[in-house]
């Protein structure tokens, strides 16, 4: 074990031997033993999954098609100077002409009002709708709701399945039995069904409410809210637990254990960050299934309340007049679609950069 | 070494420690393991005890039940002189370490060298600045041969020798008077072997810390260790100062295993006769009544048979369990 292979006496190779003769090796300089302490630049997990993304090029279109979509409906309502729930105006005057409008074209009475004042009026970009109101400011709406419901229904599946799937597989043995098979039973539960009893009942009990938050989003949205938190972290609470069932047999585990570091330190400090990538990408992954969800929802007519729109509720409306007007269909159709592929490319991308089983 | 059978002296004492597994063996049946079964010793301060014994013997489950890490079934453990049961184990987290076997899966990989070796200073909370927890952590690296300028690099950067340096500056952390060196060179290359060990013995010298030192390798265990204990399936056959124990064993299952160390001259190695054991070890599900090793054991009588062999002194600390030797 200790043996010192001083190269000053190195054995002499007998000539039948088949083994390296050692007298032909000189010993390492110090200069040459420095090399071996050069390390390579130091890259975080974070870091390195980062790069792998941005080499992704179907990964890189969805987050520009995602960027523009957010910055669209953060700033086009700033811009465009219509309301989404107001007919359009005419030196202050309702035009009731302007139905169905063409993209980019201007009504009748919109015409002579530029022509009397020489003032350009901001144009239609995707026309208007058969109550006389600017299609493309709906549809800006719309995405704001439908994005905006993605994306919080997405955090209270993460935050409620993440919680429940760490306790039920940290904890193991009979705890992890009882709460599995409450996952399995909400699992068997038909989601569509529940989301539209669940929906009725909720309208019913949430009508009269004062509250104010509750009367702004309307009582269809908060019982979308409702089923997500009740039915869809299953799915996630079954990833997290399995993902913690893994790691829990890591020695890393055992050694924080072994240093005194509590349950819950090991739960936040190691397991979860170890899960995190899967955790990101299921995420990712539910968001475009939410926007389905609420989007099915409003089409069949249990979604936003009218007059605020949602992509949903919009392509439901154009259905009506599809045979005259079918670019009313198309534009929110086409918004859902674009959504929806973004973040599916976008979770792909994500799994193959973060994955670490389709690492190396 | 004279010392060992005072009681008084001892800073870990260990009795009868038991660790039995429950595994299912069938449709609504349990069977108990006994991974580890009555084993006895005490470690002195700044000593080492060196353990080893064949794989599934039981040696690392010796360590971690008596660091707590597993449920004891039965047995007690001390720490000079006082009782270590689950209420007061985590002030003695800080008396008792673990120097793991595996340097590539006991450290988390989304940690820095920095956090790895900071974490017992968080959990009990042992500094008082920022600044201190540093100065720490920076002093633990270069006591373990680890540069500054790697504190803020990930665990995956690094060879497994450094790896398992950054394990021991961990297990150093909180000035612990006892480690438990789980394999610890067992997953390295031998030139490194020879580094780690070395530094093990330097950092014993340094800080006084008493080792239970787990290995196959007889060789790196004879180095390092003042006493050397052999284990076989869960129960411990013979221990013995370590030249004593290399020199004159007494155990039948010790003369095996030591015949088996490779010999690094072959002139020598010809000349020695390797004793080499029938048959396999038997399932520990289903243990052989009285001595464990009886079926393997060419002195083997009916009394090997009846009752198992109590762990007696053969003189000068030499402790052996055996009818017949």
């Amino acid at each position: 074990m200790d043996s010192n292979m001083d190269s000053m006496n190195m054995p002499k190779k007998s000539p039948f031997s088949m083994q390296i003769d050692l007298q032909r090796f000189e010993k390492a300089t110090d200069e040459e033993k420095k090399q071996q302490d050069v390390m390579s630049e130091s890259t975080t997990f974070f870091k390195d999954g980062m790069r792998k993304l941005m080499k992704n090029p179907l990964a890189v279109a969805s987050i520009i098609v995602l960027v523009l979509i957010i910055l669209t409906i953060i700033f086009a309502p700033l811009i465009v100077p219509y309301g989404y729930s107001d007919i359009i105006k005419v030196g202050g005057k309702r035009d009731k002409s302007a139905k169905n409008l063409a993209p980019f074209t201007y009504s009748a009475k919109e015409i002579d009002y530029m022509e009397e004042t020489g003032e350009k009026l901001f144009p239609h970009i995707m026309g208007t709708d058969s109550m006389c109101r600017d299609y493309f400011i709906r549809v800006v709406y719309g995405t704001r709701i439908s994005l905006s419901v993605g994306l919080f229904a997405s955090i209270l599946v993460l935050i409620i399945g993440v919680l429940y799937g760490s306790i039920s597989g940290y904890a193991g043995g009979r705890v992890d039995l009882v709460m599995m098979r409450i996952v399995d039973i909400i699992y068997s539960l038909p989601d569509m069904l529940i989301i539209i009893l669940l929906s009725v009942v909720l309208n019913e009990t949430l009508a009269n409410t004062q509250n104010p938050i509750i009367k702004s989003l309307g009582t269809n949205m908060v019982s979308i809210f409702i089923v997500f938190g009740l039915l869809y972290w299953v799915g996630m609470a079954r990833l997290v637990r399995g993902e913690i069932l893994k790691m829990k047999n890591n020695e890393f585990v055992l050694a924080a254990k072994a240093v005194g570091a509590s349950s819950g330190r090991i739960i936040r400090s190691h397991i979860i960050p170890n899960c995190l990538s899967v955790i990101i990408i299921t995420t990712a992954l539910q968001i475009p299934s939410a926007i389905f969800t609420e989007s099915f929802l409003s089409f069949v007519g249990m979604g936003v309340k009218a007059p605020m729109p949602s992509l949903g509720s919009l392509a439901n409306a154009a259905r009506e007049g599809l045979q005259s007007y079918p670019l009313q269909l198309v534009f929110p159709a086409v918004t859902i679609v674009l959504i929806v592929l973004a973040f599916n490319l976008l979770g792909d991308g994500l799994r193959d950069a973060f994955d670490p089983k389709l690492r190396r | 070494m004279s010392d060992q059978s005072t009681k008084s002296g001892s800073l870990v004492k260990v009795e009868d420690l038991k660790e039995y597994f429950p595994i299912r063996t069938g449709f609504m049946r349990t069977t108990m393991l006994k991974a580890v079964d009555g084993v006895s010793f005490e470690i002195n301060p700044g000593e080492t005890l060196g353990l080893v014994g064949e794989s599934g013997c039981g040696k690392t489950t010796v360590g971690r039940t008596l660091l707590r890490l597993y449920k004891p079934t039965g047995g007690k453990v001390y720490f000079e002189g006082h009782e270590v049961n689950d209420r007061n184990m985590k002030e003695y987290r800080k008396k008792m370490q673990m120097v793991f076997q595996d340097p590539y899966s006991s450290l988390d990989p989304r940690m820095t060298v920095e956090d790895i070796i900071g974490e017992p200073l968080d959990v009990h909370k042992m500094y008082s600045s920022k600044g201190e927890r540093r100065d720490t952590i920076l002093g633990l690296m270069s006591l373990v041969g680890l540069n500054a300028e790697h504190a803020t690099r990930y665990v995956h950067e690094f060879s497994g020798g450094q790896r398992q340096r950054i394990g021991i500056a961990r297990a150093l952390a909180v000035r612990p008077g006892f480690i438990v060196c789980d394999e610890p060179v067992s997953a390295l290359d031998v030139s490194i072997q020879a580094q780690v060990v070395n530094m093990f013995e330097d950092l014993q010298e340094k800080l006084g810390v008493a080792y239970l030192f787990i290995a196959h390798d007889l060789l790196v265990v004879h180095h390092i260790s003042d006493r050397i204990a052999v284990m076989y399936l869960g129960r411990m056959v013979e221990m013995a100062d370590a030249d004593e124990l290399m020199d004159h064993p007494i155990h039948p299952y010790t003369l095996s295993l030591l015949s088996a160390v490779p010999v690094p001259d072959p002139e020598t190695a010809r000349a020695q006769k390797r004793i080499i054991l029938e048959g396999d070890v038997p399932s520990p599900l289903n243990m052989p009544s009285g001595c464990a090793f009886r079926t393997r054991c060419r002195y083997a009588t009916e009394q090997c048979a009846r009752e198992c062999p109590p762990f007696t002194d053969r003189g000068n600390g030499h402790m052996v369990a055996c009818w017949e030797k």
